[in-house]
């Protein structure tokens, strides 16, 4: 009894994706006694939950499925169709996005025949000109710095690996990709402007820029980049770029 | 009933933060303390993670005061200032009718900070104090209170809107207050806490539970 609890942490379940269904998968039978290799330096056949630190066997799994954590449900692997490809894909497709959303209107004001209009840029200079820099430089680094980054970054590492190349510094590119993560705020950002909207048009004529939708597809096509990138594929297509 | 919970600390083995590669503390010993697939430095659980967390959680308490009393911004319609705080911005809100811009400004401008810092508390006091039960509902709690934490910056965004769209000399301005200031604090702080906070403490503790 022991030996099958040990045994059956080990394996993580699965989820399928599309059909919302629930199905756990076993990778060990529970007879048979499957010892866990003790015997390495280091490995990518063995994932540890970055929540609970559980153990649990990487598992072959198809493309759509997750492999999450048995005891605390942290998703631990996804495996996606084309997942490098899709996601270069989408992160050009959201560069292309950011470049339009940088150089129109976000919102147009108008009270008393005057109109004002803002760009993306323009909360930094505010903030910055008002005497606040450090606002200035938080709204500057999570609505336009990161965002930008993670797109550019993507394209720089993706784009050598899909003509077989090894992009320049891909450890340090792919560190930048995980600690930028939480400092991009875009679809925060989108919910602002709507805040903004609605409390503007209280007492004003407010009207959406062109770049408003320019920035709320980029935002889709940041999360999708992110969604269809798999980080198995990405270190097991580097080693095999670097053989 | 208890597991025998094989975890990568009982391999004596270290997983990546960064990468996920699972790497033996005999590795780590011969040959080097970062990561052979990402290079980053390796640990096997984050460093004085409750130390940290508390220093943080601290300051963000500290913060909370000013970001609550100073005005967050101050409307100038033709001549005649009007500060708002933070709630301020709520009740007017709710005020205008607004009722579900009201209602997602207050949730994510004064319940999550406060929210934020309770279950930041909690998690680690209770891996201090050494609770063993609900590990499982706490990891989520912590997986809850690190997805909410960002959603805070709204405010902060609004504001940096406002104030560079309503530029009108006479008719009507729009300026930041010092509340903003230490708002922003509070959240970039209790971002920061959160991320110090390493849930596999929780699991660490042995003995008896539910799990």
């Amino acid at each position: 009894m022991q030996k099958f609890c040990a045994l059956s942490l080990l394996t993580p379940y699965m989820w399928r994706d599309g059909k919302r269904r629930f199905s756990i998968r076993f990778a060990f039978s529970s007879e048979e006694g499957v010892a866990i290799d003790k015997d390495f330096s280091y490995t990518d056949a063995l994932v540890a939950c970055p929540e609970c630190d559980l153990i649990h066997k990487v598992s072959a799994i198809e493309a759509g499925e997750q492999g999450r954590c048995r005891r605390c449900a942290a998703l631990l692997f996804v495996r996606h169709k084309n997942s490098l490809d899709r996601s270069l894909a989408f992160a050009l497709t959201g560069l292309l996005f950011f470049v339009l959303a940088n150089m129109f209107p976000l919102l147009i004001f108008e009270m008393d025949g005057q109109f004002q209009s803002n760009r993306l840029i323009d909360g930094v200079i505010a903030f910055w000109n008002a005497g606040y820099w450090e606002l200035s430089l938080i709204v500057f680094i999570s609505s336009v710095a990161a965002p930008f980054l993670i797109l550019s970054v993507l394209v720089s590492l993706l784009v050598p690996m899909r003509f077989n190349r090894s992009p320049s510094h891909p450890q340090k590119q792919i560190r930048l990709l995980i600690h930028l993560r939480p400092w991009a705020m875009s679809e925060i950002f989108i919910l602002g402007i709507i805040v903004a909207f609605v409390k503007l048009n209280d007492f004003a004529n407010v009207s959406v820029g062109l770049s408003l939708f320019a920035f709320v597809l980029m935002v889709a096509a940041t999360v999708m980049a992110y969604l269809s990138l798999d980080d198995d594929a990405l270190w097991s297509r580097l080693e095999a770029i670097r053989e | 009933m208890t597991t025998a919970s094989v975890t990568a600390k009982s391999l004596d083995a270290v997983s990546c933060h960064i990468c996920g590669l699972l790497i033996s503390f005999e590795y780590i010993a011969k040959s080097s303390a970062r990561c052979p697939r990402c290079d980053s430095p390796l640990h096997s659980r984050k460093a004085n993670s409750l130390k940290r967390t508390w220093a943080l959680l601290f300051a963000a308490l500290i913060m909370y005061i000013p970001a609550n009393i100073y005005p967050v911004l101050t409307l100038t319609n033709f001549g005649q200032p009007t500060p708002n705080t933070i709630i301020g911005g709520v009740v007017e809100l709710a005020e205008a009718g607004q009722w579900t811009i009201a209602a997602i400004i207050f949730v994510a401008s004064v319940f999550v900070p406060i929210f934020k810092i309770i279950a930041l508390l909690f998690l680690s006091f209770s891996v201090r104090f050494r609770m063993k039960g609900l590990r499982r509902q706490r990891t989520w709690l912590y997986r809850f209170t690190e997805f909410i934490g960002r959603w805070s910056m709204i405010d902060i965004f609004m504001i940096s809107i406002l104030i560079a769209l309503v530029q009108l000399q006479a008719i009507a301005t729009i300026q930041a207050g010092p509340g903003a200031v230490a708002f922003a604090a509070v959240v970039i702080v209790t971002m920061f806490a959160a991320m110090a906070f390493d849930p596999r403490l929780i699991w660490d503790i042995q003995g008896d539970d539910n799990d």
